[in-house]
């Protein structure tokens, strides 16, 4: 059998879709480790970015945050918190959670920038309140970047959790890192394969709930492009 | 490897006897890093630049290319490495493949916004004063993308510094070996001075980047 084919042979074995160290069981791992990070990031990061894009403050450090972020070496950062706390999920969440607040900081102080300053001079005048105004007409209008930010930051998220395996982890990167221990090439393609596919369903669903929660208002006015989230790959 | 070690006070974060004792392990990583990172970006450009150039004029280029290179970003660099392996070995080749793919994603955007940014009139202009469509392209139209052209650099090369520790599971460590072996030996200082110069690199090839757009393009202002 040559070699795609064992890979799919690995791939479909019911033996691999059982046990602890079944697919199941990884991809709920990684799961659980990118979602708790990303959720805890979020609550983080979007407040400060919103509140820093609404007041126009220290735009600087909100830029400068992920350039930052992209220095920081995403394996030193998950070792030294393995070092420091020791074994479990809590250090990898926290790692993961430092690498994802930047991309989401930034995103959304850009996209609060972005907001057509007629449009929340009107909102004032039409007698909206500081919050009011955040909540009902700058955030609808920067959902779609902010939306981007939040993308970006999941993505790499499940990426760097691959790299957990690398520290006594679980996730699907427990395959990639055992395969190469083992000198197991078909285990270590098939890892591949599902922690490929993971990175894109991520993002293919993510950039779909995008779509489905951009205001009607923005998606008829058929903004020229619109704006790209800050590129940010740590993993 | 006992849990014990974790919070061990015995074992500073920086063990200075052992750092002088291995200045050229540490040097020979450093250096590795920064070959890695600079076949990486330069690699990157080589592809990016007249890829975006085609990809500008032509729309069908532009959505191919954005979107293969798009799948290509959003793959985890272990992984992709993991699918390389099987193909080109435990090289630096495949570390190559992964980092210049990644960068051609940052630096085609890139090239591609400062192109489409050139102001019509100015290509205008550049028409009525006879500039031939070659050299409009490379006196005219690079020369005013370059700002942005720049931008994705400093992007492409801190990324790629950050990328390149994992690489040490092909073999290919750079300061990601000192990361692993700090990590194997539960020894903070290699975990330290690996992490800190990945940093410093990164940080020092940003603000050198910035020095250099700023001394090659005085006209655009500073982002």
């Amino acid at each position: 059998m040559d070699f795609l084919g064992r890979v799919l042979a690995w791939l479909t074995d019911p033996a691999h879709w059982s046990g602890t160290d079944g697919i199941p069981t990884r991809l709920g791992e990684h799961l659980h480790l990118s979602v708790e990070a990303v959720a805890i990031g979020a609550a983080i990061a979007l407040p400060i970015g919103i509140a820093l894009g609404h007041y126009g403050r220290l735009g600087n450090l909100a830029i400068s945050v992920s350039n930052l972020g992209r220095a920081l070496p995403s394996y030193g950062i998950l070792v030294t918190a393995f070092q420091v706390f020791g074994l479990g999920d809590a250090p990898i969440i926290l790692a993961l959670t430092a690498l994802a607040i930047p991309p989401m900081v930034t995103n959304s102080y850009v996209a609060l920038r972005e907001v057509d300053p007629d449009i929340r001079e009107a909102a004032r005048g039409m007698g909206y309140r500081e919050l009011p105004l955040v909540l009902r007409i700058e955030v609808p209008l920067a959902v779609p970047l902010i939306m981007a930010g939040i993308r970006t930051s999941a993505v790499q998220v499940v990426a760097t959790a691959t790299l957990a395996a690398a520290i006594a982890g679980g996730g699907l990167g427990r395959y990639i890192i055992d395969g190469f221990a083992q000198q197991d090439y078909v285990k270590l393609f098939a890892g591949a394969v599902l922690v490929g596919a993971l990175a894109l369903l991520t993002d293919g669903s993510l950039s779909l709930l995008e779509r489905v929660l951009m205001p009607r208002g923005i998606r008829m006015r058929k903004a020229p492009v619109t704006r790209q989230a800050t590129a940010f790959k740590t993993a | 490897m006992t849990a014990g070690l974790f919070l061990d006070a015995s074992d500073p974060w920086v063990d200075w006897s052992w750092l002088s004792s291995h200045v050229p392990t540490v040097l020979a990583d450093l250096q590795q890093h920064v070959v890695l990172t600079v076949i990486a970006v330069v690699g990157g450009l080589v592809i990016a630049l007249p890829l975006g150039v085609a990809a500008h004029r032509l729309t069908p280029v532009r959505l191919s290319s954005l979107g293969a290179f798009g799948v290509f970003y959003t793959i985890p660099s272990l992984a992709l490495f993991a699918l390389l392996v099987p193909y080109t070995g435990i090289t630096e080749v495949t570390a190559e493949i992964a980092l210049i793919g990644y960068n051609v994603l940052i630096l085609l955007r890139n090239v591609i916004v400062g192109l489409d940014e050139v102001p019509a009139d100015v290509l205008d202009a550049a028409d009525g004063m006879g500039y031939r469509p070659r050299a409009r392209l490379l006196q005219v139209e690079l020369p005013l993308a370059l700002p942005a052209i720049i931008a994705g650099v400093r992007v492409a090369t801190v990324s790629t510094i950050g990328i390149v520790t994992i690489a040490w599971v092909i073999g290919v460590g750079g300061l990601g070996e000192l990361i692993l072996q700090g990590y194997i030996e539960s020894f903070h200082t290699p975990l330290v001075v690996g992490s800190v110069l990945c940093v410093a690199l990164a940080l020092l090839a940003d603000v050198s980047l910035a020095t250099a757009r700023r001394i090659a393009v005085p006209w655009a202002r500073s982002s």
